[in-house]
């Protein structure tokens, strides 16, 4: 059992995952620092994977600032958050990431993130997947295979960041692959490899870590205290993301859940006390049939 | 646990053939590493199959993205669909010193601008006060238009204007874009000063 | 520079990384703001007052490039002793003719002799510190609304970032061009750049982003009206013979070979036909009058005066201010030509423009006939695109067109030809160029597409023996050699399409001189001889680039030197030398008669040698710096210039500044990107950003509607309130409001809306005859705007309310005519 955690740091997820020979874990590294929010990753995303067009005629503003996507979902797989924040006069050290000067209103700054499937080390939505759709691939990254889905959507309630969704025509569900065709053909993501200013890294996952390390200090030794880094910790709730990322404020600013745990965690757990109560209950009736048989 | 372990099974085609039955995702769950049918014990046909499209293109061409002038490099990939030449794929070209290999959203959406159906791929006419749009043959089309240019230049033309030559006919004007080719550009701005047109113009101008 | 140019901004952000400093001045914060270091958000409309702020800055702090600007500028020019500064005169520079609004620069030229030591009160450099000493923190607060420490932090960066070890680097686009003034912003850049050392030299310099793939192409190889292929003027009337016309262009520098250059072009165009006899058929050529821009051919076309047009990729109905002109000079028209990917607004104008619905067109009644003819996209066709840094690339045919889309070359090519059969019996003079063209390409396929290689063969030029040529320097007088376009020639060197290299870029050094073709000669900086000190050895080793090698005998370095490679930085030309040979070794700006960079330009602006601040055409503020309140040369159609002097003081009835500009997401005026899902539903719908505190004032909510009105139309969007904009204070507390408007949208396509260039007036550089888009007044309401009738009532409502006649009034000529 010590080989196939539900969680808890793991090293080697492929392995895990029943591959005995298998390339490095890859991931992205999002760094947002250097987003530009000009959405090249979710149109490089649609055009590769061939996602559904949307109807022209529902196309409205949501006056989110410059989100018109809205959300990760079936037919988007990358989706740049715009967070528009004021920040307090004297709330804000650094210069590497610009705000308004300063007047009487105090001033505002623009994050912009583009977020994506966090092909978790503990992937609740593969654990609960009845059918098998839900695999872990070689290279560490957690896919839908559309030929096996039948689309029950366990997988959607289980995931804690709510990236997978059903589409709505075919009921299957869908989400990032991290372009698993084009990594079987030694390509980078479509995403990142047209993001224009490197804000989506691609690459082993190790090296990502070490990347995405010396950037933080770069950005706090620069004054943005604010700077961290998000899923970046195998000893997270989903043992670290084989996606994270490089956050100037709270997740929960961007939308994400600031703690986020593998939904499946306890089911070790719930199945230990299942196996219990399935036992004390097999005693109970056993001593019942017998207790039956012995009035009978 | 026993949920995992019977995931597999839910899969299990049951017109499978006996030889194939050494590929059934439960019984390579149940024999291999991956005992939890999480990985390797479940992959599917699709997942087996999947290569990047790019790789059986037919032909890579060498493009420059047509939004923006920053020029970015492009690599078209070109297959034949249904016996028919086909773009499947436009992408950044990481050899070039411009764009190293990227694109924005624009760039990024080229194949789209090549191959969307919103493209009219035939000759449109609206006769003088029509209501609606009519066939016309592309070569039908031309003709009218080069008589159309004689005629207005013959109509318009000026030898001179204040007693100086001018040469010139101010009846006929041009606009063009600037995703025109310089080889465009030159053979228009050659045939326009030929004709004596001048009200020749660029979006270079806006 | 991130909206709309965002794969170069990559560089940018290397930039920063590695520890430069990014300014971005815009009115609004947007995605370059985003990730800068700092964001100076300024009135639209201010930008001279803050440069030449700078550029005062930089003298009255004694912080210019001393030696930089004595052996490269002409800082030392002594002035004539009546010329009048606008300082001396409200405004206004010795010369004026308020009647005419041009100026006679008679005054303006420098008398020949030089002040080396720059003290003599009237040589340049003097008499730019006196331009520009009012220009200072305060003046940008007032003007600007950019509070004192913004600025005075501002140009502490700049200052620290130039000189002999560091440079600054400017980057613009249409923010600076699209102004009555547009030309003087860009000159007030090249002065700040030459007083700090940065021109020449790697990391400095001034970079225009152009907006399309080829519109540094576009003007190379012109199709514009005032030029010929490698900038060479276009004959105007006055023109009548070749040596006449000769003398319009400089006898010294690299101009000087102006003879070869106009002469290898006619023998390009036509032939065997043209010969020294007769002039090479330059007496033939049409003639300029004046002005044929795009604008005002529009109100020609109003006037009846057009017959037929020719749109090419181009769709004025939406992306050309003053679109409702643009819309009701369509139909005026007797044909029309369309050629573009989708059908786009100028071809549907009869069916659908906004004129339709609120009555002043009928379908019926618009005698326009239409001809739609499909084109080819970029990968259905070879050919090159200039991009901005001036390099040509060369992309390739991937797959034929669809059905009967063609490219542009095929139509030229094959118009040209079906129009060269109606005249070839024609023995009218008229038709003497037309039958002497060289028009004999080679074509291939069933379709029968000439050959692109073949035209750009041509551009490039050949030899007496028909051998391609290597560079302009091979060009002759005499006829003896063919080029279409003398800037351009080198591009087939050796017999080898330059344009077409790929080397990858890994493979080469970080200049990468092997991927595509720059011109000049493949020159990569200009005039990077100014990289150099004057006895040729770089100002620093760190910003080396192109150096002289003395053991040699010759300029090296890691581009072409922007120099004549053999010519000593001693080199002094002897008295009355010509052509390049009239420049010193010490001369870098080599296209300029004296060989130096320009502070002080005495020929060639119509608005004046120095940049002045004057307001634009429309603003709801009165000139706080001179008593000429407005541009004195600006071209104002007599239509709208009644308009705009009317206005002036209407700030009350069109309170707010309004500025277009483009997004990421989409592409001008919507025909390459309202067409394509995969960007419409990235900025489905227009609409307008405006502040918090105008969003009270107005009533707006986010999400909802606002109508836009201005003095020609009015419109509505959607509102974004975004504490992105912010209002300005500016002098006595003013409060100005700017209200952002993207301008993509039209009738067509996925995703539609309203027509935001409608709002804008024909108001135009004297220069270059750009319209004024980045700058109008407005009034902003909440709520959809009225449809059908209505809508003409509203804006008539407001007009009223200006003292201005209705709007019917003012377009009533439009429906007289043909």
């Amino acid at each position: 059992m010590t080989a196939n955690r539900l969680y808890g740091p793991l090293a080697d997820v492929s392995g895990d995952a029943g591959y005995a020979e298998h390339p490095q874990r890859v991931g992205f590294f999002t760094d947002t620092s250097v987003c530009i929010g000009c959405k090249a990753c979710e149109v490089a995303c649609k055009e590769w994977n061939a996602l559904p067009e949307p109807d022209g005629d529902v196309l409205t503003l949501t006056g989110m600032s410059y989100d018109n996507t809205g959300a990760l979902g079936s037919n988007s797989w990358r989706h740049v958050a715009f967070i528009e924040q004021p920040v307090p006069a004297n709330g804000h050290a650094g210069e590497l990431i610009t705000q308004q000067p300063v007047d009487a209103d105090g001033a505002t700054r623009w994050l912009m993130a583009s977020d994506v499937c966090k092909h978790c080390t503990h992937a609740a939505c593969l654990d609960v997947c009845p059918t098998g759709a839900l695999v872990r691939t070689e290279f560490g990254t957690v896919i839908v295979q559309p030929d096996v889905c039948n689309g029950c959507a366990y997988c959607v309630s289980a995931c804690p960041f709510g990236v997978i969704d059903r589409r709505e025509d075919d009921g299957r569900a869908w989400k990032c692959t991290m372009c698993y065709d084009r990594l079987r053909g030694g390509l980078e993501p479509a995403c990142a490899k047209a993001c224009p200013t490197d804000s989506i890294q691609f690459g082993p996952l190790d090296e990502l870590r070490a990347v995405a390390q010396s950037r933080l200090e770069e950005l706090h030794a620069g004054g943005e205290t604010q700077a961290r880094l998000y899923l970046d910790d195998p000893d997270d709730g989903i043992g670290g993301g084989g996606a994270f990322f490089l956050l100037l404020d709270e997740p929960e600013v961007y939308g994400l859940p600031p703690d986020p745990v593998v939904t499946t965690r306890d089911l070790p757990r719930m199945w230990q006390w299942a196996g219990a109560a399935a036992v004390v209950l097999a005693a109970g009736v056993a001593v019942a049939f017998s207790g039956r048989r012995d009035t009978a | 646990m026993a949920a995992l372990l019977a995931r597999a099974a839910c899969c299990l085609d049951e017109d499978v053939e006996p030889t194939r039955i050494a590929k059934w995702p439960a019984l390579r769950q149940l024999t291999g590493r991956d005992r939890l049918g999480r990985g390797a014990a479940v992959r599917s046909p699709h997942t087996e199959a999947a290569s990047p499209r790019t790789a059986s293109a037919e032909r890579v061409v060498a493009s420059i993205c047509p939004y923006c002038a920053v020029g970015c490099g492009q690599k078209v990939y070109v297959s034949a669909v249904n016996g028919k030449d086909t773009v499947t794929q436009i992408e950044g070209d990481p050899d070039s010193p411009v764009s190293r290999g990227r694109l924005c959203p624009k760039g990024a959406a080229s194949k789209q601008l090549v191959t969307t159906p919103a493209r009219q791929a035939k000759v449109l006419y609206r006769r003088p006060f029509g209501r609606a749009w009519e066939p016309l043959s592309l070569d039908a089309a031309m003709d009218m238009i080069a008589d159309r240019v004689v005629a207005a230049r013959a109509q318009t033309w000026q030898d001179e204007r204040d007693g100086t030559a001018v040469r010139r006919t101010t009846g006929i004007a041009s606009l063009g874009g600037a995703t025109l080719d310089n080889e465009e550009n030159y053979l228009m701005k050659k045939l326009w000063t030929a004709l004596g047109a001048i009200q020749i113009e660029n979006q270079a101008r806006i | 520079m991130a909206e709309c140019h965002p794969v170069a901004f990559q560089w940018v952000v290397e930039a920063k990384r590695r520890g430069a400093t990014i300014v971005h001045v815009d009115p609004r914060f947007t995605r370059t703001s985003a990730l800068a270091n700092i964001h100076v958000p300024s009135r639209v409309g201010g930008d001279i007052v803050l440069l030449g702020a700078l550029v005062n800055y930089v003298l009255s702090g004694g912080h210019e490039f001393r030696e930089y600007v004595t052996a490269y500028t002409n800082a030392a020019d002594i002035l004539p002793a009546d010329y009048q500064d606008a300082e001396d005169s409200d405004g206004l520079f010795s010369g004026y003719d308020p009647v005419t609004r041009t100026y006679d620069n008679s005054s303006w030229k420098p008398t020949g002799e030089r002040d080396l030591t720059l003290t003599h009160p009237r040589c340049v450099f003097q008499v730019l510190k006196r331009h520009f000493a009012r220009y200072d923190a305060e003046l940008v607060q007032r003007v600007c609304g950019i509070s004192e420490a913004d600025f005075t932090r501002l140009a502490g960066i700049l200052v620290r970032a130039s000189g002999r070890e560091h440079t600054t680097a400017w980057v613009y686009a249409v923010g600076w061009t699209q102004h009555t003034t547009g030309v003087q912003h860009i000159r007030t850049a090249a002065i700040l750049q030459l007083l700090l050392g940065n021109m020449g030299r790697p990391g400095g310099g001034i970079m225009a982003l152009r907006g399309h793939a080829s519109i540094q192409g576009c003007t190379d190889i012109p199709t514009l009206f005032d030029l010929l292929p490698g900038y060479l003027p276009m004959p105007r009337a006055e023109d009548e013979t070749l040596d006449g016309y000769l003398t319009r262009l400089p006898d010294t520098g690299f101009w000087g070979n102006k003879r070869a250059y106009l002469v290898s072009l006619l023998k390009a165009w036509f032939g065997a036909a043209a010969t020294a006899e007769n002039e090479y058929l330059f007496p033939l050529l049409p003639r300029l009058t004046g002005d044929h821009g795009t604008y005002r051919t529009v109100l020609n076309m109003i006037e009846g005066g057009v017959k037929g047009y020719f749109l090419w990729g181009q769709n004025p109905a939406v992306g050309s201010a003053g679109s409702r002109l643009q819309r009701l000079a369509l139909a005026k028209l007797d044909w029309l030509v369309v050629r573009d990917l989708a059908v786009i607004e100028s071809a549907t104008f009869w069916q659908d423009s906004p004129e339709i619905a609120t009555g002043e067109l009928a379908t019926e009644q618009i005698g326009t006939e239409v001809f739609f003819l499909p084109a080819a996209s970029h990968v259905e066709k070879g050919g090159t695109f200039t991009n901005t840094q001036r390099m040509l690339q060369w992309h390739h045919k991937a797959l034929d067109p669809p059905g009967d889309a063609r490219s542009d070359l095929w139509f030229a090519y094959h118009l040209g030809k079906r129009i060269r059969a109606r005249v070839a019996e024609s023995d009218a003079e008229r038709d003497r160029l037309l039958r002497s063209l060289t028009w004999d390409y080679p074509e291939s396929g069933d379709e029968a597409e000439p050959d692109a290689e073949a035209v750009l063969q041509e551009i490039n030029g050949s030899g007496p023996d028909g051998k391609l040529l290597n560079g302009f320097g091979e060009l002759k007088p005499d006829g003896s050699t063919r080029c279409g376009c003398w800037i351009y020639s080198g591009c087939y060197a050796g017999g080898v399409n330059q344009t077409a290299r790929r080397k990858p870029q890994s493979e080469q050094s970080w200049v990468a001189p092997e991927w595509g073709w720059a011109w000049p000669a493949n020159r990569r900086m200009l005039y990077n001889r100014a990289s150099a000190d004057p006895q040729g050895k770089p100002w620093s080793e760190r910003k080396r680039y192109v150096w002289w090698n003395e053991q040699n005998g010759e300029w090296t370095g890691h581009d072409v030197p922007d120099f004549e490679k053999t010519k000593s930085p001693d080199y002094i030309p002897p008295d009355g030398a010509v052509g390049p040979a009239a420049l010193a070794g010490t001369d870098p700006f080599i296209m300029q008669r004296d060989g130096r960079g320009a502070l002080f330009v005495w020929t060639g602006l119509k608005d004046g040698p120095l940049p002045t601040h004057y307001e634009s055409a429309e603003s709801p503020v009165v000139n706080d710096v001179y008593k000429q309140d407005t541009s004195p040369a600006s071209v104002l159609y007599p239509r709208d210039a009644a308009t705009s002097e009317q206005l002036a003081g209407h700030a009350a009835t069109y309170p707010y500044i309004f500025t277009t500009y483009r997004l990421t997401e989409h592409h001008t005026a919507g025909g390459m990107s309202r067409t394509l899902s995969r960007l419409s539903e990235l900025q489905p719908e227009l609409f307008c950003e405006v502040s918090p505190q105008l969003a009270a004032e107005r009533g707006l909510e986010n999400g909802g509607w606002a109508t836009i009105i201005s003095a020609r139309a009015a419109i509505e969007a959607r509102v974004l309130v975004t504490r992105r904009l912010r209002p300005l204070r500016l002098a006595d507390g003013a409060v100005v409001h700017q209200v952002g408007l993207p301008y993509h949208w039209g009738s067509e396509g996925l995703v539609t809306g309203d027509v935001v260039n409608d709002l804008l007036p024909f108001a135009l550089d004297p220069n270059v005859l750009i319209q004024e888009s980045k700058v109008a007044t407005c009034d902003v309401r909440a709520g959809r705007r009225p449809r059908g009738p209505a809508l003409i009532e509203l804006v008539d409502s407001y007009r009223h309310q200006a003292g201005l006649e209705p709007l019917d009034s003012w377009t009533a000529s439009t429906q007289e005519g043909s």
